[in-house]
């Protein structure tokens, strides 16, 4: 269920390491909790994410939610079809429903996050 | 107040065993989703959804004064009424404005039966029986006494039919019966909260699981399912049916909320009649009307609206719609503002957000 090779924050964003670009996106627990997502606001490209900070919201028909950056670095990158098909993050939350790729300056915050056996545990609890 | 551990309805365990996430609202432990609400919603539009609304609150009123006591607690015309009818009314204030919305089910000759919300039964009741007079009319709380099951949709009455013998194509819209429902005595009304066809169906505590499970298996193959209060609120806002504690309360009046329609300032006097009649004559300031956002962001309760840089308004209920697929809202406007096609703002948490007036209800079913 939680991809071994990806890291997990508390918040329930998940963080897939690539040279130095980081893939973040939030995690099925996440998804499954918020339900029926409508609505994405991504953040901008070229704008600083800052670990802890909020990068965008994500809304189920239910609630807004904060996405929070688990890393700090820029965003290079969004991945802009969720604008039409937000609910491609319910269907596939670990991999086409990616929010973001953000370029990190130090995998310090990366190493600092739980492995999927952690988050795994954080949810169970 | 003091804490009090929420209360169940007679289907709490047959929802938590579907797997139904459980919320407390209005004192009550109630199903939210059962599995998603875009698909619950979308079940009630093309096939059927089942609700549990046995957390509404029930009023028995009887006796040879309950229509005159009714007709001055109520601004739409009880008078009107013959046994087997309903009637969408509304408990007024003397400033015209909101005890509770209900509707008025007359049982038979000098009885009815006011269903209210499960949030204002307590309220409502000690109102009522501020006003009961010495002698003619008797007022219960039969809250107890039934448990309700809501079945909306296109292909309600053929489900229902399975376990009736009622002729349920001739029970028309806003009319009510007394049947049996898999033997058990029930009331069968032709009313809903979901801007669809359907029945609430006011059962037996101890059928209503038995009910339940029947009701679902015979509607399984034709796309029925359960449906929580997430669904239901989505649903009831596409139809623009009011949310009491959202939409209306004590400070807006039934003309306000754009609810003339059950105000009947021709039938005699009544509570608030005053303030709803000057309204009438003098217009209103302002009016819940509703709105389509530009793009997808939610605008939610509370949210301000903007009219050239200044403060207008607030939401007093935005969604996703799932039928429509954009953005839906209703908010308070002032006058100038309510006709479609008049744009807008609305603070979406500190981002300014573009907003258009058009026609209500935003969903009406086809016939």
């Amino acid at each position: 269920m939680y991809p071994t090779e990806y890291r997990y924050s508390k918040e329930h964003e998940w963080v897939a390491m690539e040279g130095e670009v980081a893939t973040i996106g939030v995690t099925d627990f996440a998804q499954g909790e918020l339900g029926d997502i409508v609505y994405v606001e991504l953040p901008e490209v070229g704008s600083q994410a800052k670990s802890g900070e909020s990068l965008g919201t994500v809304e189920s028909v239910k609630a807004v939610s904060e996405i929070y950056a688990p890393l700090s670095g820029e965003v290079v990158e969004v991945n802009s079809a969720l604008t039409d098909a937000p609910e491609t993050i319910n269907s596939d939350p670990h991999k086409e429903g990616w929010i973001c790729r953000i370029k990190i300056a130090s995998t310090a915050e990366f190493d600092a996050l739980m492995d999927a056996d952690g988050y795994a545990k954080l949810i169970q609890s | 107040m003091t804490e009090r551990e929420p209360r169940r309805t007679p289907l709490h365990d047959v929802h938590v065993a579907a797997g139904a996430r459980m919320v407390e609202f209005a004192g009550w432990l109630m199903p939210v989703q059962y599995s998603s609400v875009l698909q619950e919603h979308h079940a009630v539009r093309t096939a059927a959804g089942l609700f549990d609304v046995s957390h509404m609150g029930e009023a028995s009123v009887r006796g040879p004064g309950a229509r005159d006591l009714l007709q001055r607690l109520t601004c739409n015309d009880v008078g009107r009424l013959t046994p087997g009818r309903a009637q969408y009314n509304a408990l007024t204030t003397p400033d015209g404005t909101f005890v509770d919305d209900l509707i008025v089910y007359m049982l038979g000759d000098n009885e009815y039966l006011a269903v209210l919300n499960a949030g204002n039964t307590t309220k409502d009741l000690a109102w009522i029986r501020r006003h009961v007079p010495e002698v003619g009319v008797e007022l219960v709380d039969v809250s107890d006494r039934y448990a309700l099951i809501a079945i909306q949709g296109p292909r309600s009455t053929e489900i229902l039919q399975s376990l009736t013998e009622l002729e349920l194509a001739k029970l028309r819209y806003f009319r009510l019966a007394q049947a049996e429902v898999l033997d058990a005595p029930c009331i069968i009304a032709r009313t809903g909260y979901t801007g669809e066809d359907g029945f609430e169906i006011f059962a037996p505590p101890s059928s209503a699981p038995r009910i339940w499970t029947t009701l679902l298996r015979e509607g399984e193959t034709l796309g029925a399912r359960p449906a929580g209060l997430a669904a239901r609120d989505t649903l009831r806002l596409e139809a623009k049916m009011t949310l009491y504690g959202n939409d209306i309360d004590e400070t807006t009046t039934v003309l306000e909320a754009d609810l003339g329609w059950i105000v009947k300032l021709a039938k005699g006097e009544f509570m608030g009649k005053d303030v709803l009649e000057r309204q009438s004559r003098e217009g209103l300031s302002r009016k819940l009307v509703g709105f389509e956002m530009a793009g997808r962001a939610i605008a939610r309760s509370g949210y301000d609206v903007i009219l050239g840089g200044e403060v207008v308004g607030q939401v007093t209920s935005g969604s996703h719609s799932p039928t429509l697929g954009r953005s839906i809202g209703l908010a308070y406007l002032p006058v100038g503002m309510w006709e479609p096609g008049t744009t807008f703002e609305i603070d979406i948490r500190g981002r300014r957000e573009a907003a258009t007036v058009v026609a209500t209800p935003f969903y009406k079913r086809p016939r």
